[in-house]
């Protein structure tokens, strides 16, 4: 029992130390390997409960897909974390007074804890004897609880639908290659005949490339290291004795 | 356990399966238009179910289908099936908007209200608020190219997280004081000890997050911007069955577990309908976009709503149902019209635009001076019922000041509503608009035919609805 209780404070002094580190630290990443520290304590915080399901529960999906969920954003995306910190200074004020209302509202809450009179006893027995934890929860949540396990089921359905509906897009970029487009395609599509004079240069009369539409900012700078995409085909053909 | 008790949810649910299994194997041209049909189906179909499926309480006391349940639900089918017709031609027309996810999310979404208005436990109860909000944020921002629709697909988002947060913190303190999600035993719960304050803290919490969805004052700010941003075929949408859904869910939870603290929470309804009233009435003074004044107007008609559960009796609770059922069939109506407003391929949002509707459009013009007729309260028009049942019960409980701010309210609102009447006869005409579609045509006829009738049949609206009031309080 003595070592049960030593590891608790243990769990929970990293868990409280880590947490405020989570909030506290500068480099984004650091926190979020905090938060994962967190969670492992949290996850041994109900181990010693007994509460071995949301012990791994927590692991496996908070560990396993949110953290590393958030490391990626963190590294993968380009985000200015001082820059989203510059407001704290100015907003920690009110910051502070919605907290202080929340702690009131919880002091008075725990205040006004009443314990029933059967609760002590139950603290004895949290389960059946001789039925796991996991066991337990499942099953109530399969019988008694079966409706609304699967209503919460159909609102992951609908986050599954919301997500691909707001951002996937069909490529239109790809690079296939559409044979029947290359063939049907003429000499005239792509080059245009220039009636240039003798001794004027292309820039001067402003003809670098036959369609304004395709005008590509590389391609009209002027420099000479002027190249044309491969494949595209385009390029103004000077021919001074055309015809 | 009986399934049966759920048999329309289940049912709403499945077709949504089914729909968007025929939606990713249609052809991409026919998609949108075969997913809508098909999902007009399933809510025609599910409506027949709400009528013959059994009542009674199931799944251990989690869900409960009964007269005033079955009341909510017609009403949020028929406003989820209307607006899904306004979409027929409106998502076709503007870009991006035509893809079959349109009418399963809104499928969807009324699956979640009627589970809201059927639960009896504080989980079912968030639970069916989820899924519907969940499928409302993401058709607030279905026109994702759009700029204003991604910024009102976000702001009711992270506003509705917020609210929905706000709820659950609410029922985790009714859950601790109480000892129960359910909502018989945290009625019993009250009945026999005197509230402890945690109890009531709750219940405020609790009350916050569900007005907050009903975009009452002082939670309403998210109301306008969202409103206006969304596609309009949405904004109709979020304009009818939502505000049945979550008005029948207040309703329930603050008659029914939270009804022996009926003295807590009068004075906060009768505050926030005060609110809703004079914001209502006079904000849209001052607006020119039409999508946000309709969003002002249904704030103003929220707070005539809430008159009825401030009375805190069966009378008022009927003359609330009654006027959410008028209220869906006007504003479905007004935004029909709203979605015709078109020039040239283009919608138009202006007030001003309306000018000339008269001229060019007779029929759209008659129709519109019904619904703002009604939604002012003039007689034999069905706003005009809803108006008067609410009044009616808040005299008979003694809330005369409520009453008479309620009448101040809707002269000053009638200002608004007869503006638009004038714009659309007496001035200047604008250009044309394009000629309705047929579907446009059909809602338009079919709303202005149930608000100019509904004296004819306000006996047995009205039956039902006391029917559903006292299924509601035994």
């Amino acid at each position: 029992m003595i070592f049960a209780q030593i590891f608790f404070y243990l769990f929970a002094a990293i868990l409280i130390v880590s947490s405020v580190m989570v909030v506290t630290s500068r480099n984004p990443v650091h926190s979020v390997l905090f938060l994962i520290l967190c969670f492992f304590n949290a996850a041994a915080l109900f181990l010693i409960a007994g509460a071995e399901f949301l012990a791994f529960i927590l692991i496996i999906v908070y560990v396993g897909a949110v953290a590393v969920l958030f490391l990626f954003v963190v590294m993968m995306l380009d985000i200015d974390f001082s820059e989203l910190r510059a407001g704290v200074q100015r907003y920690a004020p009110i910051g502070a007074v919605v907290g202080i209302i929340l702690l009131l509202e919880l002091v008075m809450a725990v205040g006004g804890w009443k314990i029933a009179p059967a609760a002590a006893g139950l603290r004895m027995t949290p389960m059946p004897f001789g039925i796991s934890n996991t066991d337990a929860i499942g099953r109530i949540l399969y019988t008694q609880y079966a409706f609304l396990f699967e209503t919460s089921s159909v609102v992951l359905m609908v986050a599954m639908i919301g997500a691909i509906v707001l951002t996937h897009r069909e490529r239109t970029r790809s690079k296939s290659q559409n044979i029947a487009r290359q063939n049907a395609r003429q000499p005239a599509d792509a080059l245009t005949m220039m009636d240039v004079p003798i001794g004027v240069g292309v820039k001067q009369l402003g003809i670098l490339r036959p369609d304004a539409a395709r005008t590509d900012p590389a391609l009209t700078a002027p420099g000479p290291k002027v190249t044309l995409p491969e494949g595209d085909a385009v390029a103004v053909t000077h021919k001074p004795g055309a015809h | 356990m009986n399934w049966l008790i759920a048999l329309p949810e289940l049912a709403l649910s499945l077709c949504g399966l089914a729909i968007m299994m025929a939606g990713v194997f249609a052809p991409k041209k026919h998609a949108f238009q075969l997913s809508s049909m098909l999902s007009l189906g399933a809510l025609l179909g599910v409506g027949g179910l709400v009528l013959v499926s059994p009542t009674g309480l199931g799944f251990g006391g989690l869900f409960i289908a009964d007269a005033f349940s079955r009341f909510a639900q017609l009403l949020i089918l028929a406003g989820a099936g209307l607006a899904i017709i306004l979409s027929l031609d409106f998502n076709e027309r503007e870009e991006g908007l035509a893809r079959f996810e349109f009418p399963i999310l809104i499928l969807f979404a009324s699956s979640g209200m009627m589970i809201m208005v059927g639960a009896t436990n504080l989980m079912t109860l968030y639970l069916g608020l989820e899924l519907q909000s969940l499928a409302l944020y993401v058709v607030a921002a279905f026109a994702r190219d759009s700029l204003k629709s991604s910024e009102a697909g976000l702001k009711y988002f992270v506003l509705g997280s917020l609210a929905s947060g706000i709820l659950l913190y609410g029922m985790t303190l009714t859950y601790g004081f109480s000892g129960s999600t359910d909502f018989i035993h945290i009625a019993r719960a009250l009945v026999t000890s005197t509230p402890s304050v945690g109890l009531v803290i709750g219940m405020v919490f609790v009350l916050v997050g569900i007005v907050f969805k009903i975009a009452a004052v002082p939670f309403h700010m998210w109301s306008p911007d969202v409103y206006e941003g969304a596609p309009t075929s949405v904004t109709a949408l979020f304009g009818s069955a939502p505000k049945v859904a979550a008005m029948a869910m207040l309703i329930r939870v603050m008659a029914w577990p939270f009804g022996h603290l009926f003295v807590q929470w009068q004075l906060l309804i009768e505050i926030i309908a005060i609110a809703s009233l004079i914001l209502g009435a006079l904000a849209p003074l001052v607006q020119t976009n039409i999508k946000r004044l309709m969003a002002y107007s249904s704030i103003g008609h929220v707070g005539y709503a809430l008159m009825g559960l401030a009375a805190g009796n069966g009378n008022g609770i009927s003359a609330m149902l009654v006027y959410l059922a008028t209220y869906i069939f006007m504003t479905l109506g007004a935004f029909g019209i709203i979605i015709a407003m078109r020039r040239q391929g283009r919608s138009v949002e202006k007030i001003t635009d309306l000018a000339g509707l008269g001229r060019h459009h007779p029929g759209l013009a008659i129709a519109m001076t019904i619904f703002m007729l009604s939604m002012a309260g003039v007689p034999p028009l069905s706003g005009f019922f809803g108006k008067l049942y609410v009044f009616l019960a808040a005299i008979q409980s003694g809330l005369w000041l409520l009453a008479v701010i309620g009448v101040i309210t809707s002269v000053i609102g009638a200002y608004y509503y007869l503006r638009i009447v004038k714009l659309m006869y007496f001035d200047a005409p604008e250009a044309a608009f394009d000629h309705p579609a047929p579907s446009l045509s059909f809602v338009v006829a079919l709303t202005g035919a149930v608000t100019l009738l509904f004296i004819l049949v306000a006996g047995p609206v009205t039956t039902a609805a006391q029917a559903a009031a006292m299924a509601l309080l035994g």
